[in-house]
């Protein structure tokens, strides 16, 4: 199943009741499913007038204590960023998927993982994060896309999953729970969903809060959720790490599975690397890279990334300077080959062939 | 209560018993009222949500008796598009100003009434950026002298009031649009029946439904109470033509 459709059919057997969208490439095939797909299971199917307007729609509909999502790509999930930011002050949950391409501005449509700082570090205003899902396989977005209903409901907070244009367009086996086992929300049942009136107090879905101590209240209100997170979210995975490794390479989404293919390749030629892959990118699992990070083996940590270096900064906060840390990134849509990677791993682990791959480091930015 | 006492008039039950925050002479407190009778007529209170826009009237959700989402500014038919979608049951109204409707959030209002959503629409036009004291609006009158516009509003730089009522009946999908006031009592009553009206339509699934209210800002347009309905009648009314502009029951298909 291609990766895009994927998403689409995992939303609906996590109970998902709405959908808005507005189109945008490499992204449109999930609009283009679920306009036939919503109408089966008895849910909203609604095609706005702008990212802006979606955005907002999903606002409404979050209100309603349903399951509600959209998806998009770069440019159209910054145009969402005002109701992300009102939705995360006013304790809502919603699921946004960005499929990224590559940017800044109109960019391209390629896939890029360039968005890591709007999705994980805030991209609207205000003391807000989401909590943020990156998937490597489409078996895995499928996963994290019902794991991101349920979070969004833990937590009643916005949650994104991002993932690459490659995880959109890829067709890969995957498994689905059985539909006759969908679960849904229901609203009468909520204590905080806006339901009408009826022998109770209304309820105002609301983010202003005039008086600063209201609003301070409710910003750590917000962080508490954020460091429950913390403690209860962090999740990762670890390949062929063990104490044999002389490098760790610290990559998520796509760009991991080319490490994977990099780390096979050089244990065949008896070198030894391990990778780090971080699933949530908030919270991001810190502790545990630093854990793997500072053992003796590990001479050196690579951040790889299809950026010009973002998580990068996520990895010096978690090590801490106690390790060397370097970065290997194409961006732009540019997809990095597994010989590009290697190159820079071989560079890194065998210091005297720096010269010959001078050609390389042109293309792959350097940052010690 | 005594036996013998007939209760005339009193606060509709979709109304909190408080103090509005509103200036002397601003009829925003006139239209809360309409509305909370509309809803208590029809029997909708209990399954009504309102949408709060961003200017004076934010805070409509602490004078109405109902359930509440508050907006981004200019957002609020957005807003009330994705939960009408999610809950058709229910009674669905945006309250804007002209701030909010007419210039930030025009493409969410045209776009709204174009799909015909099943929501109504309170639309407050008075002619200036209230809550932020008193800028000019894509509704403020040819010369009036606002903050943002010290020597009156300069068509030649600026352009002409935007009339929303005329721009949403040009809309082919049905729906009802009406421009009323409320500086006067028999002005009062006929957009009592038009909100009225507005609703019933909503509740019945019909259409889209939006009341223009032309409205006063004495505060910001620099006016007593009563300078400002008379400002309201002498400029406004000749100008946004009050009537009906498109009705259902008479425009049904095209």
């Amino acid at each position: 199943m291609k990766g895009n459709e994927a998403i689409a059919e995992a939303a609906i057997r996590a109970g998902a009741e709405g959908y808005f969208c507005y189109p945008i490439t490499p992204q449109s095939e999930v609009a283009e499913y679920l306009t036939k797909r919503m109408p089966e299971v008895g849910g909203v199917f609604l095609q706005g007038e702008s990212e802006v307007a979606v955005g907002n729609m999903l606002f409404g509909a979050a209100s309603t204590g349903k399951r509600v999502f959209t998806t998009s790509s770069s440019p159209g999930i910054s145009l969402m960023q005002e109701s992300i930011s009102y939705m995360a002050g006013a304790h809502l949950p919603a699921v946004l998927v960005n499929i990224m391409r590559g940017g800044p501005g109109l960019g391209g449509i390629l896939p890029a993982q360039s968005d890591y700082f709007q999705a994980v570090k805030g991209g609207g205003h205000g003391d807000y994060r989401l909590l943020v899902l990156a998937p490597s396989t489409v078996q895995e977005a499928v996963d994290l896309m019902m794991l991101s209903f349920d979070l969004a409901d833990k937590y009643r907070n916005p949650v994104m999953m991002i993932g690459d244009g490659m995880i959109g367009q890829m067709m890969e086996a995957v498994e689905f729970p059985e539909e006759k086992e969908i679960k849904r929300n229901n609203p009468d049942e909520s204590d905080w969903a806006v339901n009408g009136a009826k022998d109770r107090k209304p309820r105002i879905i609301k983010s202003l809060f005039l008086d600063p101590h209201q609003l301070e209240d409710n910003s750590w209100l917000l962080d508490d959720k954020y460091e429950q997170m913390k403690r209860e979210e962090v999740r990762y995975e670890l390949y062929k790490v063990n104490a044999k490794n002389k490098l760790l390479i610290v990559s998520y989404g796509t760009m991991a599975r080319i490490c994977q293919t990099v780390i096979d390749e050089l244990e065949s030629e008896g070198i030894s690397v391990g990778l780090f892959r971080p699933i949530t990118l908030y919270p991001y699992p810190m502790k545990e890279l630093k854990k793997e990070a500072v053992k003796k083996n590990i001479k050196t940590v690579l951040t790889v990334e299809m950026s010009t270096a973002q998580m990068l900064e996520d990895v010096e906060r978690s090590i801490l300077g106690k390790k060397q840390i370097e970065f290997f990134g194409r961006t732009g849509g540019i997809v990095p080959t597994p010989d590009e990677v290697k190159s820079k791993v071989l560079e890194l682990i065998k210091p005297k062939k720096k010269a010959k791959t001078s050609e390389k480091k042109k293309r792959g930015k350097n940052v010690k | 209560m005594s036996s013998n006492s007939n209760v005339i008039f009193s606060r509709p039950e979709a109304m909190h018993d408080t103090v509005t925050h509103y200036c002397p002479g601003c009829t925003h407190g006139i239209i809360h009222r309409l509305v909370a009778e509309a809803l208590d007529e029809l029997g909708v209170r209990d399954k009504a949500v309102g949408v709060a826009p961003v200017g004076c009237s934010v805070l409509i959700y602490n004078y109405i008796n109902c359930d509440f989402m508050e907006a981004p500014h200019g957002r609020a038919p957005a807003l009330a598009t994705g939960f009408k979608r999610m809950r058709p049951d229910m009674t669905v109204f945006t309250y804007q100003g002209d701030g909010d409707l007419a210039s930030i959030g025009m493409g969410e209002i045209v776009h709204a009434a174009n799909r015909g959503e099943k929501f109504t629409t309170i639309f407050v036009n008075n002619a200036i950026y209230g809550m932020t004291g008193g800028q000019m609006a894509p509704t403020t009158m040819p010369q009036q002298i606002t903050t943002t516009s010290p020597k009156g509003r300069d068509v030649s730089q600026v352009g002409y009031p935007i009339r929303m009522a005329e721009i949403l009946s040009a809309l082919v999908t049905p729906s009802y649009i009406e421009r009323v006031a409320v500086h006067t009592p028999q002005h009062i009553l006929k957009a009592k029946k038009a909100i009225y009206k507005a609703f019933k339509y909503q509740v019945e699934g019909r259409c889209y439904s939006m009341v223009e209210v032309l409205s006063t800002c004495p505060t910001n347009w620099g006016y007593t109470p009563q300078e400002a309905t008379k400002w309201l009648a002498d400029n406004m009314v000749p100008y946004y033509e009050l009537k009906c502009f498109k009705d259902p029951e008479k425009t049904e298909g095209f």
